[in-house]
């Protein structure tokens, strides 16, 4: 099992408010460290507070969903299907799997009793009959971890029957996944929850905030986001807002990773910093005599950006903007009027050492195996791509692939029961439309030499 | 924008056309209605909506309203401004609202049409040459239909298991299935036995039976019916005949009181296979396997094809003249089927008639366990036949005590035996041979060998006639093949023997003509005629019977009238 070691030099520009003690070597994983650093007070104040009052503060926070969509919390909760009488369940998914994401895993190896503070105000907002914790396979100390801190909390009556005497009752149960990467979507992960293959439901009239667990409403939120919601508590909605920018409120997490001189994670306020000062401030930049090649701006899902390109446009309030990649906001809206999105925050960085096709055949094996197969598009699309781009490596490319792997491409977006469709269709449209010449090129490489390199895939 | 006509149906536009529908139905339901096809594999009217094929993606709008005031916005024509939803929606699980339009053959629809049909054949095996499945292959038809025509694929497909025994009476091969998950659904939804599942992942998903069992319930041929690839096929039909050579003829399955509503596909005479019909009045889209295996009776070796006296061959006439000799000279009494039907059950009363009224006429019972679904507790198909056409009016026992002790006590000299053994229904063959039996049968058993004289019997896929079902419904079936030669056709070899009888009680030989002497006779069948019986069957009134301890239980489209005794 790994353990997750703690980071010791944190960057000036980071605004540590979730990770704040993460980091700390004094701090553990206790209940007692937690409050002695003040834990659990947001909880109390949550428990005296209307549910009503503590769904509007969420909403006037301008939260927006951690895991990857960027969907209102606020807006998500008030959803919620309130006129049947059907109980009401909260899941945290801590099925962290979109490449190149690794904060839920700090938050809760590191600080695990503010997820569960966080998750007992959201049980107290939307009256939940009980929550769950969906944590991946490959997280075995975190859920030990999370497990001890439940029952920790519960002998503090914070958790469990009668919390903090208010009558209240909610328990927290870990549910283990078995590691497949379709339990990160929603309604994957309540199926996976209720014992049945992770086969995603048709949304509509699936939404789990009216028709979820045990077809009863739920609401899924990331593990990021039901930590933000101790502090909005804290704060109040609207002190809250004020951190970030309108729109990207409070801050986030981004996870640097792939050929940089410091990768790792930074929590960052929405809005103030760039892809610029991440990669090249934060991240030390490229190595030694390398240049760059290609971003990825948000978990290998989003579509990529090549170095050197530049997004035009105009925003929201109307102001024009004329950004390279190093000028893109680090925010939800800003990459995505680059015409990409943040996604899970994950951003991978690729120098000019590699090549582009080879890193488009490794993501497509893993989207052709995480493809749950329940529809067509996505599963015989997934692994058709994933054979075109290996026969590429392989060294039997022919020019005509490019045309073909986009075309692919746009047969299997928007026709998908979920969005592993788009998922797995993003990455191949958009290297090709942005890497036309090395796809091309490829046709003409020597196959010797390609075979030689023998990249070993999923 | 038209109101709506009724509380239960609304105005949809499809493709600019404007429908009326039921309210509620879903828009591939409703396209065909209006005479659109919106192509579907996972799709099927009697299971849960699974939304998986992608095939039925169809563009949906809604006419647009003004936010503030509540008008219809209007275009430059000043026609109503339709909404279009951005993505493509999949028709099975779209439920029809007023005012809804679908774009069924739009450049984007065409556009997903070729998508998922090249998705689905990427991976699909070159298996059409030796695929039962061809000619009634969905992958096939829509490939032509709505397929771009050439494969763009050079890779390596994917390998699993091929024609793999998934019972005793279903064969796999998981290349060939397209995880459209019908099976799955069916057998949880309906067979109620979940036995077929998916197992690994992605495109390397394999439909499989759980481990340790195998899918051997009563119904796993209706998943062979619903696949809609020749990945599940019959063990019985495979390889026999390709099914654009079959004529496909409405039968009734006589297993038991149900009336499951059958296809029988035969050519030049011979069947080969029968496959259910849908009337969603009594079997939807079902039927037992054990009612498939019923048109092998056709050509067992022991088949009665010609008529005898004292066991040796005689000519039909001769035979007749010599059963109605038989009938005349002595007391008679007469054995009856359940298994007959309306029409040859009207005609052995008429029969019964010209001998005496009193003379004796009983069914023979023959009862299973129902299994809550398509299969009676009543093994007869048409007891009810009997019960309305006056031929009995009590419900048979499945013994035949009464005419045992009548026949010990010497009191029968001829028995006339229709469609059953009387060994078999308690009469033993020492008893037989006290009296003289005519015996109208399909097949020889014990009994033929005591026979004075044998008359061959049509069996349902010989002859056209109705039988009654538990609901009092009559429906009808249809000729599928002839009889063996020697046999007389339809209904002729009862009414010669009636007319041998009684010369003027002469009846024409066609179920037209003995449903218009019905018709005068019996109240529940007064104004019917047999041309105006619809495909889907008529109900007719069982209230003359209503007191009757019909022996079945609750099944699929059937509550039993009134309240039973428990058994």
């Amino acid at each position: 099992m790994l353990a997750v070691p703690k980071r010791t030099h944190i960057h000036p520009l980071e605004r540590r408010i979730l990770l704040k003690h993460a980091d700390d070597p004094q701090y553990d994983v206790s209940i007692d460290c937690y409050l002695r650093h003040g834990g659990y007070a947001e909880l109390r104040k949550a428990a005296a507070m209307p549910p009503e009052q503590i769904v509007q503060e969420v909403a006037d926070s301008e939260l927006r969903g951690r895991g990857g969509a960027g969907f209102p919390a606020g807006m998500k909760w008030k959803f919620l299907d309130r006129k049947s009488g059907k109980p009401v369940y909260l899941i945290c998914n801590a099925d962290e799997s979109e490449p190149g994401t690794f904060k839920d895993r700090q938050l809760i190896h590191k600080d695990p009793h503010q997820l569960i503070e966080g998750m007992m105000i959201t049980a107290f907002a939307i009256r939940a009959k009980l929550a769950f914790i969906y944590i991946r396979e490959e997280m075995p100390l975190g859920a030990r971890i999370l497990e001890a801190a439940i029952a920790e909390a519960r002998r503090h009556n914070l958790v469990g029957d009668d919390i903090l005497g208010t009558g209240f009752a909610c328990d927290i149960v870990v549910h283990r996944g078995a590691a497949a990467y379709i339990c990160g979507e929603e309604t994957g992960l309540i199926e996976s929850l209720e014992g049945k293959r992770a086969y995603p439901r048709i949304k509509p009239p699936y939404f789990p905030a009216a028709i979820g667990l045990y077809q009863c409403p739920t609401i899924v939120n990331n593990v990021e986001t039901l930590c933000n919601v101790k502090h909005i508590v804290a704060l109040g909605g609207k002190e809250f807002s004020r951190i970030g920018t309108p729109g990207n409120t409070g801050t986030r997490i981004w996870c640097l990773s792939g050929q940089v001189r410091n990768p790792g994670y930074f929590e960052l306020e929405g809005g103030r910093h760039t892809y610029g000062d991440l990669i090249y401030r934060m991240g030390g930049g490229l190595r030694e005599g390398r240049a760059l090649q290609a971003v990825i701006p948000g978990g290998t899902s989003a579509k990529v950006w090549r170095a050197g390109e530049r997004f035009t446009g105009k925003l929201r309030n109307g102001d024009p903007f004329n950004w390279g990649i190093e000028d893109v906001p680090l925010d939800f809206d800003g990459p995505m009027a680059a015409g990409s999105m943040s996604g899970s925050g994950a951003v991978i960085v690729i120098d000019d050492s590699a090549d582009i096709v080879e890193v488009l055949a490794n993501i497509n094996a893993f989207y052709a195996h995480e493809s749950c197969g329940q529809c067509t598009p996505c599963r015989e699309g997934s692994l058709w791509m994933r054979k075109i781009t290996s026969r590429m490596v392989g060294g039997a490319a022919r020019p005509e692939d490019a045309d073909l792997l986009a075309a692919i491409g746009d047969q299997i977006a928007g026709r998908t029961i979920c969005a592993h469709g788009e998922a797995c269709a993003w990455p191949t449209q958009s290297f090709v439309a942005k890497f036309r010449d090395k796809f091309t090129a490829k046709a003409g490489e020597d196959p010797e030499r390609a075979r030689s390199r023998s990249l070993r895939l999923v | 924008m038209s109101e709506q006509q009724h509380n239960d149906t609304v105005t949809v536009f499809i493709d600019g056309q404007p429908a009326v529908v039921p309210a509620g139905c879903n828009v591939v339901d409703a396209a065909a209605l209006a005479g659109r096809e919106i192509p579907h594999y996972c799709y099927h009217p009697k299971l849960s909506v699974s939304g998986n094929c992608r095939m039925c993606l169809v563009e949906v709008g809604t006419p647009g309203r003004d936010r503030s005031t509540g008008e219809p916005l209007r275009d430059e024509d000043g026609g109503v401004q339709i909404l279009w939803i951005p993505k493509p929606v999949i028709a099975c699980a779209t439920a029809v609202v007023e005012g809804m339009h679908v774009r069924t053959d739009s450049e984007a629809v065409r556009s997903c049409r070729e998508g998922v049909m090249e998705f689905l054949l990427v991976n699909h095996p070159l298996d059409c040459p030796i695929c039962d499945q061809a000619g009634e292959c969905r992958l096939q038809e829509y490939a032509t239909d709505y397929g771009r025509g050439y494969s763009r694929f050079i890779e390596q497909k994917n390998v699993k298991p091929k024609r793999t025994r998934l019972g005793p009476r279903v064969i796999l091969d998981d290349e060939r299935c397209i995880l459209c998950s019908r099976c799955v659904r069916f057998c949880e939804e309906i067979a109620k036995d979940p036995v077929l599942g998916f197992t690994d992942r992605g495109s390397y998903t394999t439909l499989t039976a759980f481990p340790g069992r195998e899918l051997d319930n009563n119904y796993s041929l209706n998943t062979v019916d619903i696949c809609p690839v020749g990945a599940l096929t019959s063990t019985d039909f495979r390889f026999r005949m390709r099914v654009w050579f079959l004529k496909e003829t409405p039968s009734i399955d006589t297993e038991s009181s149900v009336g499951c509503n059958t296809l029988v596909a035969s050519r030049e005479g011979r069947i080969y296979r029968i496959t259910p019909r849908r009337n969603d009045a009594v079997n939807d889209t079902w039927m037992p396997d054990s009612g498939r295996v019923l048109y092998k009776q056709v050509d067992a070796d022991n088949r009665i094809a010609a008529c005898a006296i004292d066991g040796r061959p005689a000519g039909p006439d001769a035979a007749v003249a010599e059963a109605a000799r038989l009938l005349r000279a002595g007391r008679a009494a007469i054995i009856g089927s359940g298994r007959l039907s309306v029409e040859e059950q009207y005609l052995l009363r008429r029969i019964r008639d010209a001998l005496g009224a009193g003379t004796p006429a009983r069914l023979v019972a023959r009862h299973g366990e129902g299994d809550g679904l398509l299969l009676s507790a009543d093994r007869n198909p048409n007891t009810r036949g009997a019960l309305l056409t006056g031929l009995i009016n009590a419900l048979p026992s499945a013994e035949l005590a009464d005419l045992r002790a009548a026949i010990e006590a010497g009191e029968v000299d001829t028995l006339l035996a229709a469609g059953e053994d009387p060994a078999a229904a308690g009469i033993p063959c020492e008893l037989l041979k006290r009296v003289k039996l005519v015996y109208l049968g399909s097949h020889h058993d014990e009994c033929t060998q005591h026979a004075a004289v044998e008359l061959p019997l049509l069996t349902v896929f010989e002859k056209a006639g109705t039988f009654v079902n538990q609901q009092f419904r009559v429906q009808k079936f249809a000729q599928a093949a002839p009889g063996p030669a020697g046999t007389l056709p339809g209904l002729q070899l009862f009414t010669r023997l009636l007319q041998a009888l009684n010369p003027d009680a002469a009846v024409a030989p066609s179920p037209d003509a003995v449903w218009d002497a019905m018709a005068r006779e019996a109240p529940e069948f007064a104004g019917m005629r047999f041309a105006d019986i619809p495909p889907e069957g008529a109900l007719v009134s069982g209230a003359r019977f209503a007191g009757l301890p019909f022996v079945e239980g609750p099944g699929l489209h059937f509550e039993p009238a009134g309240k039973r005794e428990a058994r």
